[in-house]
């Protein structure tokens, strides 16, 4: 590992590779999960789901599926509370209550194929299945749109006749599928490109892509007779899953408990809720536990995927490789509801370099596709691919090595994006000076029909709010509850910290992540914020633990709590020492437990940033690529758990790697998903990637005390546009589509 | 899945009037690796659901140089290239069995159910088609055959009729310095459709530098498996050479009709078929030539 401090901090914990503590649990297949869940009484909820991608609902007549033996209950958005206009906090912003239950239950109009209509409760989920084909519909269809570019022309089949542009703080005077504007600017962007040697200006696209996790979303419900509704679900934050079920029932928050399962997979699509407010009113029409889980299709079809975009990329630079201006035109698509990521899309698109003077425009776009959520780094891949594969071209032209190039204008401390904030300490130079360094950049790729590519990503590490709380064991162990869940070896990376703190072992920490009752709040699980701000709650509970060991100490010792010292899990006065677990013991006679408790809101966001480098060798008569060797390189500031960051290194680039050359949603002519199964949207199986090389390089946070970094989505951002430099390199054409399926490119590869 | 009835046949008399009795909503289950996600799916549906596999005539495989092969219908694919005379006699058979699904389906999924199924993408028809497979069915009328090059009649559609169940497929005896190969194009290396298939069975001369007859089928072109009769017949005599494949190529891709769907472009598609009528013709040269 590259170290930037000359004199690195020495952690007994941290850095090191303890067994996980969820480890046996999932090996030996007794992890809970939400389809794991079984209650006395529970019955089985399906969803009736829009076969048009849009359409008026005329009416749904459920008379015939209630009377169906075994069915229990049923229900419409007609028995939710009317939600019109309310917007709510959640947590990550602002949210328009009555697009976020029109989308849990269609309103007067479907939006897009697998939009749900009504639901129904029974004795097994075939009787449900059943019953559904009993429910009648009548839709009047209406023209569907799923292009970006298709849906923003003025005569476009309009989605919600509520919605105006925003821009610039102001709204249109007419509705619009384009949501919102987002204009940033820094400096004179028209002088910048006159004084340019050089500009390359390319358009580009990408498809719909979902985040594939193999778990597909699941919810159980049971709402008692006392009036509590208890959820067990699936989820990447279960108090922003409480918050949205009860906003949408308009019930008490303290009403609801929400219980985390453990999670098969996230990536930003289990935020939002679905199923959970559905559950819930089912259960509360039949009084027994409501569990629902969906069927894959269900998931491609009715879930987040994260959007399709548009987008024009223009940057110029002096003939000694400077870069003099930038200029982005980003168009994503939010599905079927205002609200996408082009946000975070226009803030990442030229965020590794700096640029003296530079100009975003983006375009939230209404289309009949579900509405997008959140997919690891979202927005960052779509605006990488495009910019990255402009300054490749850039580099090539001027006839300056990529890495150079890269060094010449990399983003560093002190440089300020283009929509404002200012880097503080970051490791953008560091990974490049390690790709230089490293066995792949440095070994020449030989044959035919082979290239290689580099690229390079930024993401944000947000931090928000995060609450833990740890009892001391009188064996000398911790039990820590946090709020977070654990979507990528969290609980690990967390316990690590306040191990290393207590100066005790990653094992003498059980961590658990616990239900909205037990814990402090805690937002969700995303932003790479949970190592960074959870870490740093559980690092301040264990501050909390010595604080009030050292007192106990000192009660034993008779001394001043002042004089006790404790270091590297030992208290100590100028002639006494205890370790922890002794003192531990010793607790319930100087006063009882001692429990820790914190809760952070960390200000001042940190950056991870990271350099891919791929080969690829390209069939030259079917255009099939096979990546023959992958090497991703980034600033994780400090590994808590070295192989916990190189497995979401790996994982991001091989999703990463899929979005690049296969995945896509593929719509027929009325607008309906027409591969909407693991068969037809096709991920890469472990057949299709090399194992990928990792280089953890350590520039520490300075906002954080270990100088974690989050590390779990920058890994996705560089990609695809690697991917496309090498497969320039082998094949003679610059793809500026994904995906780069054999199809697209062998046609490209004819022109 | 909807309610259905479940029956295990144990004759093929007991089958035939099982499915006799029920029509089209009667289906017939071997492995069930397409059947049972149809029904889930409901894009079929069945009111009786009739496992062969307790059948002993539809699960035989027998082989012999003399008599050649009689394939069981519910005989699964992993059986085929677990034989190894099966599979040095019938390689292009061999391959494809060997690419249906990962071992999972292959320890259940049979070339019958294969073929009944029909898909025009589906992996083990053309090999049938290039070593002239003879279908043997069983109805309330009695025994027939049908060649299993004019099975097929549209997607998911083919000649059973009412009550009529595939019992068997016979193969002809390997012939001398002849050999087969089967390859389809996925865009991944597994878990895949095929975009385009063919197979390519030849045989040369004593010498082994010229081709005597030849026969070409692709799978994904058109709406059942095709027969490229142009290529085949212009193979016949032709030397053994990289330049012929090429021809025989170019010929297989004018007859391919495909649409453009989910898994490619026509043009794509039109274009892999020679590709991989290439491809299969120098596999098969190759091992023709031992």
């Amino acid at each position: 590992m590259a170290q930037a401090e000359s004199h690195p901090r020495k952690y007994k914990v941290i850095g090191t590779r303890p067994v996980r503590h969820d480890g046996a649990d999932k090996v030996t297949g007794r992890a809970i999960y939400g389809a794991d869940l079984r209650l006395n009484g529970m019955v089985h909820g399906k969803i009736l789901r829009s076969p048009h991608a849009h359409a008026v609902i005329k009416s749904i007549d459920t008379s015939a599926a209630a009377k169906l033996p075994g069915v229990v209950a049923v229900t419409t958005s007609a028995d939710f509370p009317d939600l019109q206009d309310k917007i709510a906090d959640l947590g990550e912003g602002a949210v328009n209550l009555a697009h976020l239950g029109a989308n849990v239950l269609a309103h007067g109009k479907a939006l897009y194929k697998g939009h749900a209509v009504a639901a129904v409760a029974a004795t097994s989920p075939h009787v449900a299945q059943e019953a559904l084909s009993l429910i009648k519909v009548e839709y009047e269809p209406l023209p569907a749109v799923t292009w970006v570019l298709d849906a923003m022309k003025d005569d476009a089949p309009l989605l919600h006749d509520d919605v105006y542009t925003k821009s610039m703080g102001k709204k249109a005077d007419k509705p619009s599928n384009i949501a919102a504007h987002i204009h940033f600017e820094k400096g004179d962007v028209e002088d910048a490109f006159a004084g340019s040697d050089l500009v390359v200006e390319r358009e580009f696209k990408t498809a719909s892509v979902h985040q594939g996790y193999i778990e597909p979303h699941v919810s159980t419900a049971l709402w008692n007779q006392d009036g509590h509704l208890t959820i067990w679900t699936s989820t990447q934050g279960s108090f922003t899953a409480r918050q949205q079920t009860a906003e949408l029932l308009q019930v008490p928050i303290s009403q609801v408990t929400v219980v985390p399962c453990e999670i098969g997979g996230g990536f930003g699509g289990k935020i939002a809720v679905y199923l959970e407010p559905v559950a819930a009113m089912l259960s509360r029409k039949c009084g027994r536990p409501v569990k629902m889980v969906m069927s894959r299709d269900e998931v491609f079809e009715a879930t987040g995927p994260t959007p399709g975009s548009s987008m024009r990329v223009k940057i110029g630079a002096t003939k000694d490789g400077k870069l003099t201006a930038g200029e982005a035109w980003l168009a994503y698509d939010a599905g079927a509801f205002p609200g996408g990521v082009i946000g975070p899309g226009c803030m990442c698109v030229f965020s590794c370099y700096e640029f003296p003077a530079a100009r975003v425009d983006g375009y939230d776009v209404l289309d009949n596709k579900p509405k997008t959520q959140a997919y690891r780094a979202p927005g960052a891949t779509q605006a990488a691919f495009a910019c990255e594969s402009v300054i490749d071209e850039l580099a090539e032209k001027l006839g300056i090595d990529p890495i150079e190039f890269r060094l010449k204008n990399a983003a560093k401390e002190g440089t300020r994006r283009v929509d404002g904030p200012v880097y503080p300490r970051v490791g953008f130079i560091e990974t490049l000076e390690a790709a230089k360094a490293s066995d792949h950049w440095k070994s020449p790729l030989e044959g035919k029909n082979r290239g290689r590519g580099i690229a390079s990503g930024y993401w944000f590490n947000i931090g928000l709010k995060s609450s833990a709380a740890a009892n001391v064991n009188p064996d000398g162990t911790v039990s820590l509850l946090e709020g977070s869940t654990d979507i990528g070896g969290t609980r690990t990376s967390v316990a690590m910290q306040l191990a290393e703190t207590l100066g005790i072992t990653a094992e003498a920490v059980h961590p658990k992540v616990v239900d909205t009752d037990s814990v402090g709040y805690t937002d969700v699980t995303g932003g790479s914020r949970v190592t960074f701000a959870t870490g740093l709650a559980a690092y301040e509970v264990g501050r909390d633990i010595l604080r009030q060991m050292c007192e106990r100490a000192a009660i034993l010792w008779e001394c001043d709590a002042a004089e006790v010292e404790s270091v590297d899990g030992e208290f100590k006065t100028k002639d006494k020492r205890m370790t922890f677990a002794e003192l531990a013991g010793k607790l319930s006679q100087t006063g009882g437990p001692v429990v820790g408790r914190a809760t952070v809101n960390p200000e001042g966001p940190t950056n991870g940033f990271g350099t891919h480098i791929v080969d690829v060798e390209v069939d030259p008569d079917t255009a099939k690529v096979t990546v023959l060797r992958y090497t991703a390189i980034q600033d994780a500031g400090k590994a808590i758990h070295p192989s916990y960051v190189e497995g979401q290194m790996q994982g991001g680039a091989v999703q990463g790697i899929g979005w690049a050359l296969n995945e896509e949603y593929v719509f027929d002519g009325e607008g309906r998903m027409a591969n909407a199964s693991y068969l037809d949207y096709r991920m890469p199986t472990a057949l299709d990637v090399p194992h990928i090389d990792t280089i953890i390089v350590e520039v520490p946070n300075p906002a954080h005390p270990y100088g974690v970094r989050g590390v779990g989505e920058t890994p996705i951002v560089p990609p695809p546009a690697a991917m496309a430099v090498a497969v320039y390199h082998a094949t003679g054409v610059r793809m500026q589509e994904l995906p780069m399926s054999p199809p697209k490119l062998w046609a490209a590869m004819q022109k | 899945m909807k309610e259905f009835e479940f029956q295990s046949a144990t004759t093929v008399d007991e089958a035939v009037s099982l499915l006799a009795a029920k029509g089209d909503q009667a289906r017939v289950l071997t492995g069930g690796t397409d059947l049972i996600v149809q029904l889930r799916e409901g894009l079929r549906s069945a009111d009786l659901v009739v496992d062969v596999k307790k059948i002993p005539e539809l699960m035989t495989m027998s082989f012999s140089p003399e008599q050649g092969l009689r394939l069981g219908a519910a005989v699964p694919c992993h059986r085929i290239y677990g034989d190894k005379d099966v599979a040095v006699a019938y390689p292009g058979l061999a391959d494809a069995a060997r690419i249906i699904g990962g071992w999972q389906i292959q320890s259940r999924a049979s070339v019958g159910g294969n073929l009944c199924n029909s898909s025009p993408a589906a992996d083990s028809i053309p090999p049938l088609v290039v070593h002239d497979a003879v279908c043997h069915l069983a109805g309330p009328g009695g025994r027939r055959t049908v060649k299993a090059s004019e099975f097929c009649t549209a997607p998911g559609k083919n000649v059973l009729q009412r009550g009529e169940l595939l019992v068997s497929l016979e193969f002809p005896p390997p012939a001398e310095h002849a050999s087969s190969a089967y390859m389809r194009f996925i865009p991944r290396n597994e878990m895949d459709i095929a975009v385009v298939g063919a197979a390519s069975w030849v045989q040369l001369t004593a010498a082994g530098d010229t081709i005597e007859k030849a026969s070409i089928a692709l799978a994904a072109v058109a709406p059942t498996p095709l027969a490229a009769t142009e290529a085949s017949s212009f193979l016949a005599g032709k030397p053994a050479t990289s330049e012929t494949f090429a021809k025989a190529g170019e010929l297989a891709s004018q007859v391919a009709r495909p649409i453009s769907d989910k898994r490619g472009t026509s043009e794509y598609r039109k274009h892999l078929a020679g590709v991989l009528t290439q491809r299969t013709l120098a596999i098969a040269v190759e091992r023709a030539r031992g």
